[in-house]
């Protein structure tokens, strides 16, 4: 589904990613962890299309075709979300407003009729109970005056909504008690199918006891240095991230 | 390029929709402004004397006053001598229905999207349209008038109800006003006359629609809307005029009178020609609106969104006289190339426990310039006199410019005034949220003026309100980078 081929990314001339490569299939669950400053988020917003990161070398094929040829939008109407570590406020633009304004572009990018009200509200009932989101939060102002936990889970039920092939989940442990950690993780894993797969980026091992991958990357200085399962999250969890780093800059 | 940039690239190559002009013969003054020329409209209009001679009086008064210049705008001297002060579409005989009217006028306001047969039919709205000087055609009249609610033009409301506007023209902006109030009333073409009775609550929106046609022409229309006693109304106006390369003059004079108990809505949505993107052409629109709350417990609310005009200079206000009277001011103003507003209003506070509330959206970009000047004045005898200003800016990249000017007199220490002022930029990490979504950024810019504006598009009759959040749209139309 995804593969990534020696990306090198750089913002404002500062080399951030220098060769990345992976390969996500469906179905799976790719977790990205690493130290502060290795580079996780800018993988997350490099394959999202931010602006302010300039992709250097490398490139990323999605579903055949070219991902970074593609327009932001067009990234997410192909099917890739990016829950976001720190979501946008957009003051006085409702969450079911912005909601409908973003399926009904997907569905015209992939020749279906716009969804009408009624059928829109159905459908938005239904994905509700799936984050337990409540519906006088999406009549607010999207993200405007939400805790932690709301902004995060209101991410995971536009997910749910958008029905993305890729999902990237950035950080979206971080700020959340373990309630909010728990509904949002169940939210993630009803979500998931044999056609879908998730790239969790994370700092902790804590969000991989809920949401349980089938891959554990780590990222140090903008290359993923070490691969392995779910067992190298536990490790990091007792042993930290030192030791990578020392075998890698020993090996340098 | 930064995405402000491109954003800002297209938005300055968004071409005028309303941009052009219909051929017809017209009936028109000959250029330039004296004593002549104003006994020729009058005669034209076939006025009584008494109007004439106010008219004459305006004009001399009008003589002997100076251009204001503290507005924060700039723009060449207009020369009065080389504009014609009166247009009228030549017609043989005057019509008698809607289906006598030139089917050319009729198919403007097509054009314009304001069928009048279809608003006559569908939506169960009153228009008075107003093509450069002479009121087209009115509808609803016959239901209205089973009210006893007046609703026509301003000439034929100078025959059919002269007392009517005898007793109030010039009782709310006094033709020696200002500058450009003295020139209407001096000049004045037409316009709309409104009159509600006592106890009578007028069943639908009346609303006017305005379109500067010929070239060189000054459009200075005189609007009247008294609402008696205990009676309510809402009025709609909206604007448009054909691109032309030389400024247009539009220099109109709204006046409002509610009685005790009564209510009057005044909503505008204004995309008079802007200029061009290099600030060639454009109106200049050099508007007086001012509405008075003559009895206790009466209530005006201003709600406009301005989006056209070279240059705005306009401030409808509220005379609160009344004791527990409310006066309510809610703008949303788009600058965008050229463009220079300076808009707010004034609230002067007289009768007691009298309640202002100021709610004002200005949004600029390419190198506009945006300025909000608002009045919040409390007389002596105003005891708890309330206001409340939210004054809030929205910047699109960095060539322009958004001004507050917010002007405080306080007479009367019981009065409580509060103010607040926000500055904001269309962030780009509000654009790739929504294109992470799978919004072009296109939607995503109208979307997040929209919600910017929210408050004062509420306020908006339903109509409205759609049509407004689609000029918003489309005067943003093209911001794709």
């Amino acid at each position: 589904m995804l593969t990534i081929k020696n990306l090198h990314a750089a913002v404002e001339g500062t080399p951030i990613l220098r060769g990345i490569n992976l390969e996500v299939k469906p179905g799976e669950v790719h977790a990205i962890m690493g130290p502060n400053g290795s580079g996780k988020s800018t993988l997350a917003s490099v394959l999202a299309g931010r602006e302010e990161y300039e992709v250097t070398e490398g490139e990323v094929i999605f579903k055949g075709k070219d991902l970074l040829d593609l327009a932001p939008e067009d990234r997410a109407r192909e099917g890739v979300f990016l829950a976001f570590q720190y979501p946008v406020e957009i003051p006085g633009v409702s969450s079911t407003n912005f909601l409908r304004t973003a399926l009904n572009q997907v569905r015209e990018y992939r020749g279906q009729e716009p969804l009408d009200a009624v059928k829109f509200l159905s459908l938005m009932k239904e994905k509700m109970k799936l984050v337990e989101i409540d519906q006088k939060l999406l009549s607010r102002s999207l993200n405007e005056g939400f805790s932690g936990g709301e902004k995060k889970r209101n991410e995971i039920f536009q997910m749910a909504m958008l029905e993305p092939t890729l999902s990237i989940l950035d950080e979206t442990d971080s700020g959340l008690d373990i309630d909010a950690l728990r509904i949002v993780s169940n939210g993630v894993n009803k979500l998931k199918s044999a056609d879908t797969a998730t790239i969790v980026v994370t700092h902790y091992q804590r969000l991989l006891e809920y949401i349980v991958p089938d891959y554990v990357h780590v990222l140090y200085k903008g290359q993923i240095v070490k691969s392995g399962t779910k067992d190298l999250a536990l490790e990091l969890e007792a042993k930290g991230y030192d030791w990578i780093k020392e075998e890698v800059d020993a090996a340098v | 390029m930064s995405k402000d940039n491109q954003i800002l690239e297209e938005f300055t190559s968004k071409e005028y929709e309303h941009g052009w002009s219909v051929n017809y013969e017209a009936d028109e003054a000959p250029l330039g402004l004296n004593e002549e020329i104003i006994r020729w409209i009058s005669a034209k209009k076939e006025e009584p004397q008494w109007l004439l001679d106010w008219r004459l009086k305006a004009f001399r008064a009008w003589e002997a006053m100076e251009e204001p210049e503290w507005a924060n705008v700039t723009y060449p001297k207009v020369d009065f001598q080389k504009l014609r002060y009166y247009s009228a579409p030549k017609q043989t005989k005057k019509p008698k229905s809607l289906d006598e009217i030139d089917p050319e006028l009729l198919a403007i306001y097509e054009r314009l999207g304001i069928s009048l047969n279809e608003q006559k039919r569908l939506q169960g709205i009153a228009v008075d349209a107003v093509l450069d000087s002479v009121s087209v055609a009115t509808t609803f009249k016959g239901t209205l008038a089973k009210l006893g609610i007046v609703f026509c033009s301003f000439s034929e409301a100078v025959k059919e109800h002269p007392e009517l506007v005898k007793k109030y023209l010039g009782s709310v902006v006094p033709m020696t006003d200002n500058y450009y109030a003295a020139l209407n009333s001096a000049v004045f073409s037409d316009g709309s006359f409104c009159y509600i009775p006592k106890g009578v609550r007028c069943p639908m929106e009346l609303s006017t629609y305005f379109r500067i046609n010929a070239a060189n022409t000054g459009q200075f229309e005189r609007t009247l809307i008294v609402a008696e006693d205990e009676s309510y109304v809402s009025y709609l106006e909206g604007c448009t005029a054909p691109q032309r390369d030389e400024n247009q003059l539009h220099a109109a004079v709204v006046e409002i009178y509610a009685g005790a108990h009564a209510e009057v809505k005044y909503s505008t949505v204004q995309n008079w020609f802007p200029g061009d993107k290099d600030g060639k052409g454009g109106i200049y629109n050099f508007v007086t609106k001012r509405g008075i709350c003559a009895g206790d417990h009466s209530k005006i609310s201003w709600t406009q969104v301005e989006t056209g005009s070279a240059v705005t200079w306009k401030y409808p206000s509220c005379i609160l006289k009344g004791d527990n009277s409310i006066g309510e001011f809610y703008s949303v103003a788009v600058t965008n190339n050229m463009q220079q507003a300076d808009t707010g209003t004034k609230m002067i506070h007289i009768g007691k426990n009298t309640k202002s509330r100021i709610v004002s959206k200005g949004i600029s970009a390419g190198k506009s310039q945006n300025s909000y000047r608002g009045q919040v004045q409390v007389m002596k005898r105003a005891s708890n006199a309330r206001n409340f200003s939210q004054c809030d800016s929205l910047l699109m990249g960095d060539r322009c410019g958004a001004h507050t000017f917010p002007y405080i007199d306080i007479q009367n220490p019981s009065a409580k005034v509060e103010h607040e002022a926000t500055t904001s930029k269309i962030g780009e990490d509000q654009i790739f949220y929504c294109n992470q979504r799978g919004i072009s950024t296109e939607d995503a810019v109208a979307l997040i003026v929209n919600g910017y504006a929210k408050e004062v598009l509420n306020q908006l009759p339903m109509e409205f309100a759609v049509e407004a959040q689609k000029l918003l749209a489309l005067t943003l139309e093209g911001s794709v980078g």
